[in-house]
């Protein structure tokens, strides 16, 4: 089953000049487990593709069921030389949960039953 | 006797946040502290150039009709007061706080305590001479490039220099550049006396920092984690850390006030603008961000806990501000039917007159908003027949007439251009001048902060 990450994890963005950062926090321990196995760097950097023109970088925090990612030079610039209505990648976060990600049988179960 | 438990209270996430959130929090329950951010980098080379017409000017103006607001409450509850707002004017900024005390009768009843230092301006080509090379931390680029267009140059300093102020009893603590955690973290250090390399623990008075530094980012506002059902944001409540001296804290907020204070509101705050996790780099210490233990410690109260923390390294941020060029952004919103299409017409009509025009910009850049300004492809096309867009065209470049020029050719757009057009009010768009930020290092030992104490 494919699901999209927005019905699996919250998120929050912001910059540092021209490289913005999203924190991609799983809603349980189980959905970081899988989190963690799907959204890798390197997808993350195809999901964004040319909005990111450099590379994209993952950190790992366990302790919050989160994934850092930093997106380097996807901002314009960065700061006040960008042009950008979000210079400061303020809604990158809710642009990652547009991914969607392959879910097994049990693990779809799972999430099923965390809904209800 | 040393207190069990000290209350700083978040009353600025910015230069420009709620006016009434301070306020609030002196009055709304009891804080020790209040810590009040008001430097984004930008804000330093706008005070820069203020000071230059003004010898008084070059600080946050706010921060005194605030004192004057609040400094009564604070001297009958001892609430003390740590802030950067003396942006690059710290004892301009502390002399007009005293004025205001003394006019308040407060005479005799408060000090204020002055960290200076951070400004380098003055040295910089001092420093230039003697080799330290200032090379940009993200383009590798050196400062020699850009000297010429230099605006202002600071030192983001530390909790120690505050620390000082503190020891030597001012109640309100004014600042240039310093981190906007180490205005948290001081009073920890201050109140627990904890040393200058207890490192767990000045790591865990960073990250208490970082969560209560952008405001009531951390109580309830842009949190998207089930964000219709946080409640009352129209009076929500700007968050509050308790610290106890193991570095062990609790997030909080005042009762009877809006927004709320839950593990998912804290997890969101911890993750904004970070870089690498493992080192979070201040001038105090090296934090470690995954180390962070948070749980759920009853209605609006997380416990943060079990923090570790680095050595600090031998380096300052500096952070240097230049003038880069001139932009300006015009907007113009087309309607049914075809809202999109007309959009993506005129934007070619005005980029071809901006070319028949030879103007040279270092970069046209073209939005749609209603269609896809923000995520781009991912928003996927947009459905048929948007009932409005706005197109947002911005431009960018060195010379500063060809910038002027753009702004003239977006009104023409609206009776030479495709129908249904309207959004003009505001009259041209303003060019505006570029200050782009250049971040370095240098030597710690090159830095001396210096305390000033004011009898008021």
């Amino acid at each position: 089953m494919r699901i999209q990450l927005t019905e699996l994890a919250h998120a929050r963005s912001g910059d540092k000049g021209d490289t913005a950062n999203v924190g991609l926090l799983a809603f349980t321990p189980e959905i970081y487990e899988i989190i963690k196995r799907e959204v890798t760097a390197e997808r993350v950097k195809t999901h964004f593709d040319l909005m990111v023109k450099g590379a994209v970088e993952r950190f790992e925090l366990p302790n919050l069921h989160a994934l850092n990612f930093l997106l380097h030079e996807s901002l314009g610039g960065g700061g006040t030389l960008s042009l950008m209505t979000d210079a400061q990648g303020k809604t990158f976060s809710t642009a990652l949960l547009r991914m969607e990600i392959e879910l097994s049988d049990e693990e779809a179960k799972m999430i099923e039953s965390l809904s209800h | 006797m040393m207190k069990q438990t000290i209350r700083v209270a978040s009353g600025q996430g910015f230069w420009g946040d709620l006016l009434d959130a301070p306020v609030r929090q002196v009055k709304g329950g009891q804080i020790d502290y209040l810590m009040l951010d008001y430097l984004a980098e930008v804000t330093m080379s706008i005070m820069q150039k203020q000071r230059a017409r003004d010898a008084n000017a070059g600080y946050a103006r706010d921060f005194v009709s605030l004192m004057r607001e609040i400094l009564p409450d604070c001297v009958e509850k001892k609430i003390r007061v740590t802030s950067n707002a003396g942006g690059v004017n710290p004892k301009g900024c502390a002399e007009a706080v005293r004025d205001a005390a003394r006019d308040l009768g407060l005479s005799g009843k408060l000090k204020i305590g002055i960290v200076t230092g951070d400004d380098i301006m003055p040295r910089l080509d001092e420093f230039l001479r003697r080799g330290i090379e200032f090379r940009n931390m993200d383009t590798g680029e050196l400062l020699a490039t850009v000297r010429d267009k230099v605006q202002s140059a600071n030192v983001y300093i530390g909790a120690t220099a505050l620390v000082e102020a503190l020891d030597k009893g001012a109640d309100v603590v004014v600042t240039g550049r310093a981190t906007d955690t180490g205005l948290t973290l001081a009073p920890l250090m201050h109140e627990f006396g904890w040393r200058n390399d207890d490192w767990n623990l000045l790591a865990a008075g960073t990250i208490a920092g970082h969560i209560i530094e952008c405001g009531a980012q951390a109580s309830g506002g842009n949190c998207l984690y089930k964000w219709n059902e946080i409640p009352d944001l129209t009076d929500v409540g700007f968050p509050i850390v308790e610290a106890q001296s193991d570095g062990s804290f609790i997030v909080t907020k005042h009762e009877n006030t809006g927004g709320c204070v839950s593990l998912q509101t804290v997890k969101e705050q911890l993750v904004y603008e970070m870089g690498d996790p493992f080192n979070y780099i201040t001038p105090d210490c090296v934090a470690d961000f995954t180390s962070i233990n948070v749980e759920d410690a009853g209605e609006n109260r997380v416990r943060v806990f079990g923090i570790k923390g680095k050595e600090a390294t031998d380096f300052y941020k500096v952070s240097i501000s230049y003038s880069a060029g001139y932009k300006a952004v015009g907007t113009l919103v087309y309607s049914y039917p075809d809202a999109f299409e007309k959009a993506k017409a005129a934007d070619k009509i005005l980029r071809g007159r901006l070319e028949r025009l030879g103007l040279k910009f270092d970069l046209i850049h073209t939005e749609f908003v209603g269609a896809n300004a923000l995520h781009g492809h991912l928003a996927g096309e947009p459905p048929a027949n948007l009932p409005e867009v706005q197109l947002r065209v911005g431009v960018r470049g060195q010379d500063r007439k060809a910038v002027e020029r753009f702004t003239k050719e977006i009104a023409p757009l609206i009776l030479t251009g495709p129908p249904g057009v309207t959004g003009f009010a505001g009259g041209r768009p303003k060019v505006e001048e570029i200050v782009a930020f250049f971040p370095a290092l240098i030597p710690k030992t090159e830095i001396e902060t210096s305390i000033e104490i004011l009898e008021v």
